[in-house]
């Protein structure tokens, strides 16, 4: 079974989590090889602005050590054989075209997308 | 005879926060009263859907003692939902994502919910007929 995960909203959580949840889940579940592909949309395709840096947190003395990097583990993810995906429209719209985005991501247009969806047995949109 | 079929939820609202728990509630319940199968793996907060620790409170606003309130309780609605479940025919299994659950400190869940791993909610979806994710959003 081949699923698609759809990554919609970005920043959910991910300072108190140190990753995006549905990024994570990917992992972890590819893990138990299943067959993934992920699909950011959204203000989620700000995942793949490659210098983003989420470091410097400080609330009083405490300090976070391990900030989220979601470019960083998306990486990580296409090492793993899951091929990431990105809106090409969402990314224009935002500006983030011309911002040197994540190597080996997909760019795409919405109107290719049931093409893609039809690749999975199943679309999660989380 | 016809094939049973199994359907996976994914949550991830945690409790008192979103209309949406009670949407999936009633997906839960719809789904049990047609014989169905049903898995539900909850991922971040709805890990807190099943803690044990959750209480009833008054609700001065309404004028109204506890037993009054009669406030509604996550965990009671899975309670109720297993034991609609046995007289169904059908079989609820809930899992909570275990690193969640330890985050926020909510491991003591009710009985009958299990602490597992997203590779359980992999196992799951793909013995299931489909899968369902209800996110926060």
């Amino acid at each position: 079974m081949k699923v698609r995960q759809i990554v919609e909203t970005a920043y959910r959580a991910t300072t108190e989590e140190q990753d995006d949840t549905v990024i994570w889940i990917s992992h972890a579940m590819r893990g138990a090889s299943a067959e993934l592909g992920v699909l950011l949309t959204g203000n989620a395709v700000n995942y793949v602005a490659g210098e983003q840096d989420g470091s410097g947190l400080m609330l009083g003395a405490w300090r976070q050590t391990q900030p989220p990097a979601p470019a960083q583990d998306l990486a990580a993810l296409m090492r793993k054989d899951v091929p990431v995906y990105c809106v090409r429209e969402d990314l224009a719209e935002r500006g983030l075209m011309e911002c040197k985005l994540l190597e080996g991501i997909v760019l795409m247009s919405r109107n290719q997308l049931p093409r893609l969806f039809g690749e999975y047995d199943q679309v999660w949109r989380w | 005879m016809a094939t049973k079929h199994t359907l996976t939820f994914v949550l991830m609202d945690a409790p008192f926060e979103s209309a949406r728990t009670t949407t999936a509630f009633r997906l839960l319940h719809a789904a049990l009263d047609r014989g169905y199968d049903v898995n539900v793996f909850a991922y971040e907060g709805a890990v807190a859907l099943s803690f044990a620790k959750q209480a009833q409170h008054p609700n001065a606003v309404h004028g109204r003692d506890v037993a009054q309130e009669d406030h509604p309780l996550s965990k009671n609605w899975i309670a109720a939902l297993m034991a609609h479940a046995r007289t169904r025919g059908a079989d609820l299994k809930w899992v909570n994502c275990g690193l969640c659950v330890d985050e926020r400190g909510v491991g003591e869940a009710i009985e009958g919910a299990q602490r597992g791993s997203p590779a359980d909610c992999w196992k799951m979806a793909q013995q299931s007929s489909t899968t369902l994710v209800i996110p926060t959003k």
